[in-house]
């Protein structure tokens, strides 16, 4: 993936925000400079959840992050993954989803998305907390990566949920609970 | 266990049994908020047998569904349940709390604790996919009333293994090919089956070796095509071709190399009424020609279902079910022997 340019000219942005505020989002990615200029401190020099409202990430080599962040539910490593050829839970499949899905493909003659039965049960009413927060947590990771597109289409998911439920409230006000990545 | 063998793929009434023994589809799931059992603990994976046990009995899936914990059968039973193709060999031995759900008639299977937590089966003898496939949905549905499946939807069901996401559908059947061994023609459609996108395996599927010209052929995709066409793909475009390609060398042994054929055959029959000491391979490999001989007419004193019985019969397991005894390998092949002299005169 390209890195992101800065908003203001055409150096990479090492400061990212992105914050939802009555269901708009808005981005903002600077370089060194104008991050300066604007006020805004640096990730190795301030930790910038004081700065920023939510949805602030440092900088790191998103591959390398990835590849070795483990499953936050089960703790399997990809690592792992490719010693066993066996997964360790359902989440693991959006943990490991960049790197599965090119494995997946090969195994599966091209095929990079079900088609077929669903269950009729999925998404039932007791399951939504539960998917909720399950995407909130995967939109902080995406934007921790910084997966921005990725991170649009969960909040586009997280929206599409019933509006009245807890979850998607938290994160329409955001204020309340912020959603900030590990360092 | 008891022995009064009525394995669903013994008969001989089902479409095309001349060539396929029997047919089998297979459905991996597993529940939502358990991890795969691969990486559960003991105490989930006993509760993942409570819950499967629970909807299981209480699903009204089959009648006279029985629940087998496998934990606590005899290595015996579980190889027998593995002979009868009920569990795989990977659940018999594995040594973690599991257990297997099965109908009265044997047709329908749920192994708790396999690769999946779930992976449930349905048999039939010949070829039925269509039925099999129709019927699996509904066992399906009902175990899906009361548990929550894993499932997402841009992989579908979620699976252990990478390899059976999305339906978790494995459709496959059994195949007898002695013609196509026969004159060497099997090669060609190990490889035209590695074309189409198809596992070909022996007896006891995975890593097993095809005793007897016993072939298990199934689907290896299992994502991004509906059950629907994978079962149209697999059903009416692949088997019937391999199926017609072994009557093809059947019909071409019998009218070229009758000779040959009928030597064949009689040398089989002469050593299975005469053996003292038999292997199971070697027994199978025989049987595969009466098989054969009895399907091109060329033995009309033996029926296909006898020989069935026997394929199943010359296992270990039922072996020393049958005698009530437990009997090391040397005493098994002169247990086999004896059996085959009794059964074939
Ligand atoms: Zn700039
Ligand atoms: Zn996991």
């Amino acid at each position: 993936m390209n890195p992101l340019k800065c908003d203001y000219c055409d150096k990479p942005a090492v400061v990212h925000e992105v914050t939802v505020k009555n269901g708009q989002k808005n981005e903002v990615h600077l370089c060194e400079e104008h991050a300066q200029e604007a006020g805004v401190a640096l990730p190795s020099h301030q930790p910038l959840n004081q700065l920023l409202t939510q949805f602030v990430i440092s900088q790191t080599s998103k591959g390398k992050a990835m590849a070795k962040k483990p499953c936050p539910t089960c703790g399997m490593t990809y690592r792992r993954f490719r010693q066993t050829g066996n997964l360790g839970c359902p989440d693991c499949y959006q943990a490991f989803e960049e790197q599965l899905a090119p494995l997946i493909q090969r195994a599966q003659n091209g095929a990079d998305h079900h088609r077929g039965k669903t269950p009729r049960r999925a998404g039932a009413s007791d399951d939504r907390q539960l998917q909720i927060r399950q995407l909130v947590r995967e939109l902080d990771e995406a934007v921790a990566d910084e997966q921005y597109e990725r991170a649009a289409q969960l909040r586009d998911r997280l929206r599409g949920l019933d509006p009245q439920s807890p979850g998607s409230k938290a994160v329409a006000e955001p204020d309340n609970e912020p959603h900030l990545s590990e360092s | 266990m008891e022995f009064a063998a009525h394995c669903p793929w013994l008969s001989d009434d089902g479409p095309d049994t001349d060539v396929v023994m029997s047919c089998r589809v297979r459905l991996a799931r597993n529940l939502a908020r358990f991890p795969f059992v691969g990486r559960a603990d003991d105490a989930q994976r006993k509760e993942l047998c409570n819950i499967a046990r629970q909807v299981v009995l209480s699903g009204n899936l089959a009648d006279g569904m029985i629940w087998v914990d496998l934990n606590h059968a005899t290595a015996r039973d579980r190889q027998l349940l593995v002979e009868r193709h009920l569990i795989s060999k990977n659940l018999a031995e594995a040594d973690i709390p599991r257990a297997v759900a099965v109908s009265g008639d044997e047709t329908l299977s749920v192994m708790v604790n396999e690769e999946d937590h779930l992976r449930m089966q349905l048999l039939a003898p010949g070829l039925r996919l269509v039925e099999l496939v129709e019927r699996i949905n509904v066992v399906d549905d009902a175990i899906e009333a009361k548990v929550d499946y894993a499932f997402s939807p841009r992989w579908g069901y979620l699976t252990a293994c990478p390899t059976n996401l999305g339906t978790g559908i494995r459709l496959s059947v059994m195949m007898h090919l002695p013609a196509l061994k026969l004159t060497s023609e099997i090669d060609r459609v190990r490889r035209a089956a590695k074309d189409l996108h198809l596992a070909v395996r022996g007896y006891y599927g995975e890593g097993s070796e095809s005793a007897g010209d016993f072939y298990q052929i199934s689907n290896q995709v299992t994502l991004g095509s509906s059950e629907q066409d994978l079962l149209r793909e697999f059903d009416q475009r692949v088997l019937p071709r391999i199926i017609e390609y072994e009557q093809h060398a059947r019909r071409m042994l019998v009218d070229d190399n009758a000779t040959l054929l009928d030597d064949r055959i009689h040398r089989a029959l002469g050593t299975l009424r005469s053996a003292r000491l038999l292997g199971a391979e070697e027994a199978m490999k025989l049987l595969s020609r009466l098989r054969l001989g009895v399907h091109l007419g060329r033995l009309p004193d033996l029926n296909i279902t006898a020989i069935n019985r026997l394929l199943l019969q010359v296992q270990p397991a039922h072996l020393q079910t049958y005698v009530a005894a437990d009997l090391n390998s040397e005493q098994l092949r002169e247990a086999r022997a004896t059996l085959m002299r009794q059964t074939l005169q």
